[in-house]
């Protein structure tokens, strides 16, 4: 499994307010939260992104809230994968839960711009950033989250355990 | 090589003898919860699992109070949702507005949160049970939703820091200034994946409601959990609250912990978080230049608790809020509510120019109720200071506590009550 697209950089502790404000809480709806991904910290964000792109981030992605509706948002932004130095935990349980893959790896995180064309291959955990020629060891994804990812979601894949 | 106070309640909901940190376990649940944002989501994923109802109904508590009473049609259409799901299901703990409150008030309240119990929450503030000396956690919807179903969530088994507390606070130094400094001398991800477990002598002048705030914003430092040990304070207040049994867990005399600072109360001073992370702290004899605020709020999970109210009341009473100010306090729950009223408390803050509201989570995520508009500065009582968190993306918020927030109401600047 892999990911590919082009990077949207930003740097410490991106909140989950900025991912997706509050005042657009009263909807649910994947599609219509994705409209407003990202728009309290980059209002382009959304108007540029491409299926299959990537955002790269440094310390403690998504603290704050506990709401899903923040990777909800961003996987249905058409966002492959995100990285960052650290994730905030309540994130990095829900990412995966609802099967966006995510990486912890600090050199990547600073090792990669904005605009660059990046390559992850979930299996390895390689970062490949084709722009600059330059590659990066993230941690691999054990094969019971690659499988939740896959499933697209936890539910999904205790679904498919039982059936 | 001992267990911390979490590990040790960890490790009896997993049954198992012994846990270390950085373990998968699975644990058996005492309290799923979830709120009006959050369930409508964790409802939908339920719906798609394959299984029939929910794991036990007395064990659920679902509490509608982020955008109750219902502020718009897309906001009352997850609350029906979440009422008809109870209803369906049966479920015992279903607060509707009127017998609702801010979910992490209400819980301890309605005694359904107590000593060595496993909580998960969908909202990141569900760690305020610690307080108490329960584990409790946030987690996303999907969480809830498998927690719901099965009883059951599997956790990384965390290791801790812990914060040795000493000494008495002065009058104007309430549980809101200890957390803040602590955020401020650790960083927002200071504590990242860790518990934040409460020790010293200087826990017996903390009063419940100091440690219900102090716990609360365990996860603004990244925390999974924040944890006190159970005193006869705790005991008492579960005693007049609860009629569930409690476990009391300590923590072992060759605990390991990561980090261990020891903080003595009776030398800080009231704490100011400025915008925009909860890192960023002053003391308020560190505030030189004259910051003037067109809101403050007065509330939340946070601090809308009674002692808040006492101690805000207290500020304003005989004083009015300053021209062009507003100030909005919000009780946190209905029975706190009727004692801010029978205590006359509500008559101050009414004298003093200031609005009551119901309770609701409200302003504190910019939901409604005191939204900010472009540039506008608010000093509030809550728990984050995010760009646009309340309102406008170039609006700012201070967090301070009850006693700073009303006396900055009072000069329309970013006062403490010495100063008035």
């Amino acid at each position: 499994m892999n990911a590919k697209g082009t990077v949207f950089k930003y740097g410490d502790n991106v909140d989950t307010d900025v991912i997706i404000p509050a005042r657009y809480l009263n909807s649910s709806d994947p599609a219509e939260l994705a409209t407003h991904c990202m728009e309290d910290i980059d209002k382009e964000f959304i108007t540029k992104v491409q299926k299959g792109d990537i955002i790269v981030a440094t310390k403690n992605f998504g603290c704050g809230s506990s709401r899903e509706h923040a990777p909800i948002a961003i996987k249905a932004a058409g966002v492959s994968c995100v990285i960052a130095e650290t994730f905030a935990r309540i994130f990095y349980r829900n990412a995966i839960n609802i099967g966006l893959p995510i990486i912890e790896c600090k050199e990547a995180a600073n090792g990669i711009d904005a605009g660059d064309q990046v390559e992850v291959d979930f299996d390895s955990g390689m970062i490949y950033n084709r722009t600059k020629k330059t590659e990066f060891k993230g941690q691999a994804f054990p094969e019971f989250m690659q499988k939740i990812i896959a499933a697209e979601g936890l539910v999904n894949y205790i679904n498919n355990k039982q059936a | 090589m001992g267990m911390t106070m979490t590990q040790k309640i960890l490790a009896a909901h997993a049954g198992l003898e012994k846990v270390e940190a950085g373990q998968l376990i699975e644990a058996n649940l005492d309290l799923v919860l979830g709120n009006d944002i959050t369930s409508p989501v964790a409802i939908k994923e339920m719906e798609k699992m394959k299984v029939e109802g929910v794991f036990d109904k007395d064990k659920i508590a679902l509490v509608p109070d982020h955008f109750v009473p219902n502020k718009d049609i897309k906001s009352a259409e997850h609350c029906m949702c979440v009422r008809k799901f109870a209803q369906k299901n049966e479920i015992t703990n279903y607060f509707e507005v009127g017998q609702m409150g801010i979910e992490h008030a209400l819980l301890p309240e309605k005694g359904l949160t107590v000593a060595g119990d496993v909580i998960i929450g969908a909202d990141s503030h569900t760690c305020t049970y610690g307080a108490l000396g329960a584990f409790s956690t946030g987690v996303g919807s999907t969480d809830m939703a498998a927690g719901m179903a099965t009883g059951k969530a599997w956790f990384k088994v965390p290791s801790a820091i812990k914060f040795n507390l000493i000494g008495k606070p002065g009058q104007w130094v309430s549980g809101k200034d200890v957390i803040l400094h602590i955020i401020g001398m650790i960083g927002v991800d200071g504590a990242l994946y860790k518990s934040m477990e409460f020790t010293g002598e200087g826990i017996k002048s903390l009063s419940m409601d100091d440690r219900f705030t102090i716990a609360n914003m365990a996860i603004e430092a990244g925390g999974k959990n924040g944890i006190f040990p159970v005193d006869e304070l705790a005991e008492a207040y579960m005693k007049e609250h609860s009629q569930k049994s409690y476990t009391i867990y300590e923590a072992d005399e060759d605990a390991v912990y990561d980090e261990e600072y020891t903080i003595d109360l009776s030398a800080l001073r009231p704490t100011i978080a400025f915008p925009h992370l909860p890192e960023n702290t002053k003391t308020i004899d560190e505030i030189t230049e004259e910051i003037k605020i067109d809101q403050v709020v007065i509330g939340s999970c946070t601090n809308g608790r009674i002692d808040d109210l006492r101690t805000a009341a207290n500020v304003l009473k005989g004083r009015t809020v300053a021209k062009g100010m507003r100030c909005i306090v919000i009780p946190a729950t209905q029975a706190i509510y009727m004692q801010a009223m029978e205590e006359g408390l509500l008559k101050t803050f009414i004298e003093a120019g200031a609005v009551v509201s119901t309770p609701t989570c409200g302003p504190c995520l910019g939901g409604y109720m005191g939204i900010l508009a472009e540039g506008e500065r608010c000093v509030s009582t809550t728990n984050r200071n995010f760009v646009g968190r309340m309102g406008h993306i170039s609006s700012e918020i201070y967090l301070a506590s009850p006693a700073v927030a009303a006396a900055s109401a009072v000069t329309g600047k970013i006062s403490c009550p010495e100063q008035l």
